[in-house]
């Protein structure tokens, strides 16, 4: 079996056993998830890369006490989590609640940016991740784990701290703001792929 | 209308009658969280036949059910963010300095804190026994029993409380319990290092 078919349990046994290398698949597996999950936070690449590595980091020296009753990538997002909030406290205490959308100068800024860039024709993929960064965290967390996390209700209730109908409730409220954002800031796009 | 679809259907012990005046007068915002129950799989069986003729029959069904499942297809397809493409190496030159912890219940004694909990409720327990025997009951002309507070710490005799063969034993089994836990503590703390 080559190390890529092997399931992330098994990878983690044999990191316990002592095959430190054998991290790095874990690391690849999952960079991509675990840095869109932190962006959605921290916006700034260079922050968001950091407390990403963190958050592996975190997990390696944790590894022992991951007792496989989870998904490890449930266990890992909500690793993620948390040093998300660690670090918005630590370097930002006047901080927005998670919950509020990102409004005033912030929003202003990705209005002219994509007002601007109009004339080039966005892609799908563009205008749907630039939708969601209007969004507040906490939307666009549970949008990005719901969707490309393969987490269910439950799991994202787990790595949010919430239950899991609050967790439906929102999801349902973060498509609702999604398809308002797309509509108001995309109409043109949105108009042309009805079109299509 | 009075279809014959409403009648195979029985939703929320309504009729099928009920059921469509229901969902005639349902707002935007409950067709949608409809729409998105039958479009995540979440709606019943009953639920997802009645929604599909609806969508089938209704102009309003039909066309917000196309707006939502666009989005859905956009959600599905929104791309992950990625991060640099030393991030792999930088993540495990991180972790080459460091080893795994152990894990938490094989440095985390249960007798410890069991013991911790015996000491402070044995603790409690004793301040409270002591508290309450210096309180004076007496009965008042009611015959009823009104506890008569007596516990100025002036003029409680700590020398005489202290003599005492309860306070005495009390302290004894304090003590011993530390004297456990200490031992514990460096037992484990032993059995770390080695």
């Amino acid at each position: 079996m080559t190390t890529t078919e092997l399931t992330d349990t098994e990878i983690i046994s044999r990191v316990l056993l002592g095959e430190q290398a054998m991290y790095a698949k874990l690391v690849e597996r999952y960079q991509n998830y675990v840095f869109t999950l932190v962006i959605r936070f921290i916006p700034n690449r260079e922050d968001a890369e950091e407390v990403a590595q963190d958050v592996f980091v975190k997990a390696y020296r944790s590894l022992a006490d991951f007792r496989g009753d989870s998904k490890f990538s449930t266990w890992l997002f909500t690793i993620a989590r948390t040093s998300c909030i660690s670090f918005l406290r630590k370097k930002r205490p006047d901080l927005q609640s998670l919950d509020n959308e990102k409004t005033g100068l912030q929003l202003e800024n990705r209005d002219s940016g994509f007002r601007a860039d109009l004339v080039e024709q966005k892609s799908r993929h563009a205008m749907v991740n630039e939708a969601i960064g209007m969004l507040s965290a906490d939307d666009s967390q549970v949008l990005t784990l719901f969707y490309k996390g393969e987490q269910s209700l439950e799991e994202i209730g787990r790595i949010m701290g919430m239950e899991a109908n609050t967790i439906k409730v929102k999801l349902h409220r973060a498509r609702q703001r999604l398809k308002d954002k797309m509509e108001k800031h995309f109409q043109q796009e949105v108009r042309e792929m009805q079109d299509d | 209308m009075e279809s014959e679809i409403w009648k195979r259907y029985s939703w929320k012990g309504s009729t099928a009658v009920e059921q469509e005046k229901e969902m005639n007068m349902e707002t935007p915002n409950e067709m949608e969280e409809r729409l998105w129950n039958f479009i995540d799989g979440r709606a019943s069986a009953e639920e997802q036949s009645l929604i599909r003729e609806l969508i089938g029959r209704d102009a309003a069904w039909e066309r917000l059910y196309r707006e939502l499942l666009e989005v859905n297809q956009l959600l599905h397809a929104q791309e992950l963010e990625m991060p640099s493409m030393r991030f792999t190496k930088n993540v495990m030159e991180e972790i080459a300095r460091f080893q795994v912890a152990p894990a938490t219940k094989t440095y985390i004694n249960k007798n410890i804190i069991r013991g911790l909990t015996a000491f402070f409720l044995l603790m409690i327990g004793g301040i409270l026994v002591y508290f309450l025997g210096q309180v004076h009951w007496v009965s008042n002309p009611t015959d009823t029993i009104i506890p008569k507070y007596n516990i100025d710490a002036g003029r409680i005799n700590w020398g005489k409380a202290l003599n005492s063969t309860a306070v005495n034993i009390f302290i004894l089994v304090n003590v011993v319990l530390g004297f456990i836990l200490l031992d514990k503590f460096l037992q484990s703390k032993k059995a770390a290092r080695s």
